[in-house]
């Protein structure tokens, strides 16, 4: 599933709800749009009411519920008055949802953008660090610090060029 | 069949708010600031298991219950969770083997659910189970990192191994509302046995024999240790009904 996919077919009062919906931000990555992130599954729109199905990035994620407060108000500031945001787990959200225009904001903003997942979520121990790229440098020498980072989605990385820590978005 | 569902979907949402409970106790004492961070990750990741559970049984329950009422408002007999978790966290090593000896088993659990026919236990599964992989890579390089370490941490990780081996057999006994939602242990026991010894072989620790094993967790029958957290957890809501932030 992706968003341009999502976009087809759709009418023009759906239409006017994503266009709203891009610009509302992750509040702890707020370079990302919902869209980028490809947390919205679905916008309908019965009578007067509207309601959009997003999914949890991380099962513990503490920013899902004020992304889903920040999507009804920024819905309700154009003028609709009820609107409902709808949380659904299935199909699990994936770091491949993300978009490519996604991943490009994440690295200028100075976080590594996920690897593909099939490359590295296993459980294999001590397996060697996944290549991930500085996003400051562009050099692949980087090791890993922490498989845990600063927020439920990230791991903490090092590069051995520029010597810059960095956060990466882990693969999910 | 619904009875059975709202026992075990509470058994899974106990379990892992005690474990996150018991890890969040780290926050600020982690013995280096990444294993402190990466500890009360994995407490986070388990809270929003357990908030997804208490969700979902509240909504069964239908009864005005929420997820916060079954969290916080429930006596010890009510709850449900496995003697393992409730233990305390003694030194690092023990937290560690802790963490180990439940996510190998939630793990194989989670990968069992994915194929259950109760479609939100198979999601809130195939959502956390990316998260459990994680849990499980961290907490066996640490078990192998400690126990094949220096003297001191390889003492310290038998130490540890004494005393949370015998809250392991509960894991693999099955509840009547286990057997009645069709949840297999016999073929998880096997599986986290291989994966257990060969965990131990690497990280140079014993795997125990004949150990008498304590149960009574999945049927409200606990330790000391969880009154203390429940004293602790629920404090809040007992001394300020209510109470919102």
């Amino acid at each position: 599933m992706n968003n341009e996919q999502l976009h087809i077919d759709t009418s023009a009062a759906e239409q006017k709800i994503w266009s709203i919906l891009s610009t509302v931000v992750d509040p702890e990555v707020p370079v990302l749009t919902v869209l980028d992130l490809g947390i919205v599954r679905e916008v309908q729109i019965n009578g007067g009411e509207v309601e959009v199905i997003i999914t949890p990035t991380y099962t513990g994620c503490p920013a899902m519920d004020m992304i889903a407060m920040n999507i009804r108000l920024a819905v309700a500031e154009q003028g609709y008055k009820t609107v409902k945001v709808t949380s659904v787990l299935s199909p699990a959200w994936t770091t491949d949802w993300i978009t490519e225009a996604g991943k490009e904001k994440l690295k200028q903003y100075g976080i590594a953008p996920p690897n593909p997942k099939q490359q590295v979520c296993n459980d294999k121990l001590f397996a060697a660090n996944e290549a991930v790229q500085c996003p400051h440098c562009n050099s692949h020498h980087t090791h890993r610090i922490s498989e845990f980072g600063s927020t439920a989605c990230k791991a903490l990385y090092q590069c051995d060029d520029c010597k810059e820590p960095f956060d990466y978005f882990k693969c999910h | 069949m619904t009875n059975s569902l709202i026992n075990y979907t509470l058994h899974l949402a106990d379990t892992t708010l005690i474990l996150s409970q018991r890890n969040s106790e780290w926050c600020g004492h982690g013995p280096i600031l990444e294993q402190d961070i990466a500890i009360t990750n994995i407490s986070l990741d388990l809270l929003g298991q357990a908030r997804n559970f208490y969700q979902y049984a509240a909504a069964l329950k239908n009864d005005g219950s929420t997820e916060d009422s079954l969290a916080y408002l429930r006596t010890e007999r009510e709850f449900k969770n496995l003697l393992l978790v409730e233990q305390q966290n003694g030194d690092w090593g023990q937290t560690i083997l802790r963490q180990y000896f439940f996510s190998q088993y939630q793990l194989l659990l989670f990968q069992q659910l994915q194929q259950h026919s109760d479609e939100q236990l198979a999601a809130i599964a195939t959502k956390a189970i990316k998260e459990t992989t994680y849990h499980v890579r961290w907490s066996s390089e640490w078990v192998i990192r400690l126990g094949d370490g220096t003297d001191e941490s390889h003492n310290r990780m038998l130490h540890a191994i004494d005393e949370l081996w015998r809250y392991c057999g509960e894991l693999f006994e099955a509840a009547d509302y286990e057997t009645a939602m069709g949840i297999d242990l016999t073929s998880i026991k096997q599986t986290w046995t291989e994966k257990v010894t060969a965990v131990f072989d690497e990280a140079k620790l014993p795997v125990p024999q004949n150990v008498f094993m304590q149960s009574g967790g999945k049927k409200g029958v606990h330790t000391e240790q969880l009154g203390y957290i429940l004293t602790e957890l629920q404090y809040l809501q007992r001394t300020y009904p209510g109470a919102k932030w």
